[in-house]
């Protein structure tokens, strides 16, 4: 038995959280389909109820195959504890729920995935959460966004869709300047490509239908904790800080330390919120896990072909994909030296049309608003995913209307590019844009 | 309180929880939501004797246990001596631990006095500090990935928590 830090990503990847079963010795993770679980007296439901047991009521809570997916997680990022939730999310908003209170405030990167910022900007408010939306490419906007009743701070580590790597270390720095959280949403990254706990986050969120379940087969969302933050260092996180009525004045900080926030996830945002995860896409996803490492190297060396082919494309005006050697920074090299995964995002020739012919025309790459498959995945962002945000909005998140973002995923990288080039070639031809070379 | 988090083995501590069999509970609490009380009801199901120690509760009956007013008014010598105090208040605690000759000293989550600490080692006894037992026996004997926490354990063995258990005699079966 030895300590946890000798064992690899690739280990971890496949064995943390599970064991064999005790009572049947099935070596597969079970798929414990229930709602509920028999207590063994009245005394003992009490003190469950009471969580001075740790055990299973009922499936919204806990469930032991969504808890085997959640140690994994918590072993991938390196953290103390995780929360598994119905979808990326709904990670989110479990997340916020143990930090903000109405009137509170959150300052989170532009440049984030369009539905989180739909979720941020129209629906945050009717839980009176105010968010301002800053360029995460200058870490001081942050600072200057910041505000008596700033609670956390957002970022994504690869953004979604153009692939921009954060500055993790200087915004978490600045976060706990003002004494409050940085949260990191590192779908695009995955766990094994980077770890922001490893740079002072103290929150990761991930949306598990991505690359760890990587088989575009389930949705699900996890929060993942640190357990660094020190919760008592100032009055602003009295949810976690102060008696907690509905559990008989419990304080969650003081109970639970250094996973508080993970049970808080739990017995608060799960329970009320209710947005728990079954048990079924649980394992469903650990499936994916203990591939992700060989499908991660796999889906980075084709996305480094896929991006050179179209850089020299004569149909492509730009390619955003941060591994191209003008598109290199020093954000890429620190916190994802081996990648960020599969998605980037290119501009074609011919604005708008061009764009969605393009998609259109690919006959081995799927239109789906998805990323994160083995199979390789095409959308044009301004007609459907970024749809619902102003051509301001879309154009700071990197989906304007020449943009077309992919998922390059584990097939011959060859007939991935063959297809793109068709299509291409096809949408030129349709829309009148005519091949040069520029 | 120094910032940086002391590290025990995880050997260490299994070891530590499956040798020690009487715990006093200095501070302990009467109302159930307060720390005190989570450990002492928790490590009560597992089967350790449980003995609070509370000058403003002497007399009063916690958990089915007779509360004392001091260490050295309890009816035996603990094994272990679990710390519910402020840090500043550890150092009498200590003393009062040494000179009944009980083997362990445990500070819980977020209390920590290294000068206290060094007292207790020189007198031989072992110290854990800034930690919670009732954390520490549910993360080692699998319990608490119940509830989606990082174990740090991996082990291809079946019921290897169960084999632990019977191999030190201890009843871990609720009473």
């Amino acid at each position: 038995m030895s300590e946890p830090r000798d064992y690899g990503f690739e280990t971890l990847a496949v064995h943390a959280g599970a064991a064999p079963d005790p009572v049947t010795g099935a070596r597969a993770v079970p798929i414990y389909q229930t709602t509920s679980y028999v207590f063994d007296d009245v005394d003992q439901a009490a003190s469950l109820f009471n969580l001075q047991q740790f055990g299973y009521i009922y499936s919204r809570l806990t469930n032991p195959t969504v808890a085997v997916l959640e140690e994994r997680m918590a072993a991938l990022e390196g953290g103390t504890g995780a929360c598994a939730t119905a979808s990326g999310h709904a990670a989110q908003v479990v997340a916020f729920f143990n930090l903000l209170r109405p009137g509170d405030h959150l300052v989170a990167s532009q440049k984030l995935y369009g539905g989180s910022i739909n979720q941020m900007t129209h629906s945050y408010p009717q839980f009176g959460w105010q968010v301002t939306l800053v360029d995460p490419r200058d870490p001081e906007n942050f600072r200057r966004a910041t505000t008596e009743r700033t609670k956390a701070y957002f970022i994504e580590s690869a953004s979604n869709p153009d692939g921009i790597v954060a500055d993790i270390q200087r915004i978490a720095d600045i976060a706990h300047e003002f004494g409050i959280p940085l949260v990191v949403d590192n779908t695009l990254p995955s766990p094994y490509l980077c770890q922001p706990f490893r740079w002072g986050a103290d929150i990761v969120v991930h949306s598990l239908t991505k690359y760890l379940g990587g088989q575009g087969n389930s949705i699900g969302g996890v929060v993942v904790e640190a357990g660094r933050f020190d919760w008592f260092q100032n009055d602003k996180f009295p949810l976690m800080t102060e008696p907690c009525a509905s559990y008989h004045g419990l304080r969650f900080a003081e109970t639970f330390g250094t996973f508080a926030f993970t049970v808080r996830a739990k017995v608060m945002g799960l329970r009320d919120l209710g947005p728990c995860l079954s048990p079924m896409n649980a394992f469903l996803i650990l499936q994916g896990i203990e591939t992700l490492p060989l499908r991660m190297d796999r889906i980075v060396e084709n996305a480094d072909r896929v991006a050179e082919f179209l850089d020299s494309h004569p149909l492509v005006r730009w390619v955003s994909y941060p591994r191209l050697p003008k598109n290199r920074t020093p954000e890429l090299e620190k916190y994802c030296p081996r990648g960020v995964g599969g998605v980037f995002t290119f501009g074609v020739k011919g604005g708008y049309e061009m764009g969605v012919k393009v998609v259109d025309h690919c006959e081995l790459l799927s239109h789906v608003a998805n990323i994160g498959d083995t199979r390789s995945l095409i959308i044009h962002p301004a007609s459907t995913t970024h749809r619902q945000l102003t051509p301001e909005q879309q154009k700071a998140a990197g989906a304007g209307p020449e943009v077309v973002r992919l998922s390059i995923g584990i097939e011959t990288v060859d007939d991935i590019i063959a297809d793109l080039d068709r299509a291409l070639h096809r949408a030129a031809k349709e829309t009148g844009v005519l091949v040069t070379s520029s | 309180m120094s910032d940086e988090r002391l590290h025990y083995d995880d050997a260490f501590l299994r070891d530590l929880l499956s040798r020690v069999r009487s715990i006093a509970v200095v501070g302990a609490s009467a109302q159930p939501m307060r720390p005190s009380y989570f450990a002492m009801r928790y490590l009560q199901d597992k089967g350790y004797r449980m003995l609070p120690v509370n000058p403003r509760l002497a007399g009063e009956t916690i958990l089915g246990e007779r509360v004392y007013e001091s260490l050295s008014a309890l009816p035996l010598v603990p094994d272990m001596v679990q710390i519910f105090r402020r840090s500043e208040e550890v150092p009498p605690v200590v003393e009062e631990a040494i000179r009944l000759g009980v083997q362990v000293v445990w500070m819980q989550l977020g209390v920590r006095h290294d000068e206290a600490a060094r007292r207790a080692q020189e007198a031989g006894l072992t110290v854990v500090m800034d930690r919670c037992p009732k954390i520490e026996y549910g993360r080692l004997f699998g319990e608490i990935g119940r509830l989606g926490i990082n174990r740090g354990i991996i082990s291809a063995k079946r019921g290897q928590a169960l084999q632990l258990r019977r191999r030190h005699g201890i009843t871990f079966e609720r009473r």
